[in-house]
């Protein structure tokens, strides 16, 4: 069965490249699914989480903010300006975020709001499937 | 010790101590610079993807939007220049800001106000000695830029292109930044960021090895139109960060230059007076000799 060629990059590097089944993503229209053999996407993407399934190994999860997929041709592509894989979130340190920023009503605080939000999603998609070996 | 000798001495010292200054300086920017140039390759896969998609989009629809198509009657132009906070990098300030200056007086010529965004402390103070109006104006990153710095001179140039020329607002954003080539060329670039030049989009993209004779038919979600909106401020985003990797990574390079030959020339200096400052001593045995030699003369034929 063919598989997709996926890379995750975010503006200052690249986060994760390699082969998967499956992806799934958040469009301002709902979730998309993308299996090998999808048609081509250019899609926005909202902030939120990126769930891989890659042939090989545990699922993983990323926290993308601004970011938007291009598929092509079992080609995915996941830009971002900043993404994070779930493993490397620090959950202690969002939810302070968390806790710090609720309540403010500047930009800037519901913007971080929102980051930490996503960020703590991420980190829970991962450890509720039990993914951490 | 004569006073001509002391005062050799004296220099001397202090020519060495100004080298420790310059050769610390050099070995600094040279850490500094690899840190830069990483920077700058890590920030590449993003870049061709962005303008890949870019390229998608626009050569998608023809329906293309105000950031594409170009004005008839140009009024305003916004001018970035991105300089260094610091000196001591040899020409690489005023080398931006010359071509500035070339840049605004073409601009004038063809009838269009060039307002200035200027990016490091070194041509603020250009731009205010000479008492000039500065439309914005960012310091204290420019040996370490981030995206967050690139998003805010993005934003606020964006919401001046946004603005209505009636209402003061600029159709055109220009930006002069030093491309770095490698550790030995570093040269200046003048680029017109807004509205995108289709054409060179996809030189850009073919420069960077991609394939771009056919894309895909791509299904745009939301719409063709919404997704070039929202990749458009990106790309303005991402062309001013890449710029300022470029520019913190020529900074490095300039400064490691020119620290390096001020510490050779502290070297030869320290060489040449050290030879000086013999002569003067071995001047000086010479004249004690001869005058024991002539006082014990004097006391013999006495």
């Amino acid at each position: 069965m063919s598989e997709l060629n996926v890379s995750v990059v975010a503006v200052d590097r690249s986060v994760w490249v390699g082969t998967a089944k499956s992806i799934v993503a958040k469009t301002p229209e709902g979730e998309i699914g993308i299996l090998p053999g999808h048609e081509p996407v250019l899609s926005l993407l909202v902030n939120g989480v990126v769930r891989i399934e890659p042939t090989e190994g545990a699922n993983v999860a990323i926290a993308v903010h601004g970011g938007f997929v291009a598929v092509d041709s079992d080609n995915v592509r996941v830009l971002a300006e900043t993404a994070e894989l779930a493993s490397d979130i620090d959950l202690d340190r969002a939810q302070t975020a968390l806790t710090r920023v609720q309540g403010v009503e500047t930009p800037e605080a519901m913007a971080a709001l929102h980051r930490a939000e996503t960020r703590i999603k991420a980190a829970a998609a991962v450890t509720s499937q039990g993914l951490h070996s | 010790m004569g006073a001509q000798l002391r005062v050799y001495r004296r220099r001397i010292k202090s020519v060495q101590s100004t080298k420790k200054i310059t050769k610390a300086m050099e070995l600094i920017a040279s850490s500094r610079f690899v840190k830069a140039q990483q920077r700058v390759e890590a920030s590449l896969p993003y870049t061709q993807e962005l303008l890949r998609a870019i390229s998608a989009a626009v050569s998608h629809g023809n329906n293309k939007g105000a950031l594409v198509s170009e004005v008839e009657n140009r009024k305003r132009a916004a001018v970035i220049l991105i300089t260094s906070d610091r000196g001591l990098a040899g020409a690489y300030s005023s080398a931006v800001i010359k071509e500035g200056e070339g840049l605004n007086a073409l601009l004038t010529e063809a009838g269009v106000t060039p307002e200035h965004y200027l990016v490091g402390r070194k041509s603020v103070g250009y731009y205010k000695f000479r008492e000039r109006k500065i439309a914005n104006s960012w310091t204290g990153f420019t040996d370490q830029p981030t995206y967050e710095d690139a998003k805010r001179i993005a934003a606020a140039v964006l919401e001046a292109f946004n603005t209505p020329t009636a209402e003061g607002g600029v159709d055109e954003i220009h930006l002069v930044y030093t491309h770095f080539v490698n550790m030995a060329v570093q040269e200046v670039r003048v680029r017109r960021i807004l509205p995108v030049e289709v054409v060179e989009l996809s030189k850009e993209v073919a420069s960077e090895k991609l394939d771009t004779k056919v894309f895909p038919l791509y299904d745009f979600e939301p719409s063709p139109e919404e997704v070039l909106a929202a990749l458009l401020p990106r790309y303005v985003e991402n062309t001013i960060y890449t710029s300022l990797l470029l520019a913190a990574a020529s900074e490095h390079a300039a400064r490691r230059r020119a620290m390096k030959s001020a510490s050779d020339n502290a070297e030869e200096l320290i060489r040449t007076l050290a030879r000086q400052a013999n002569q003067a001593r071995q001047a000086e045995i010479t004249q004690e000799i001869s005058e024991i030699v002539g006082g014990a003369d004097a006391l013999a034929s006495a």
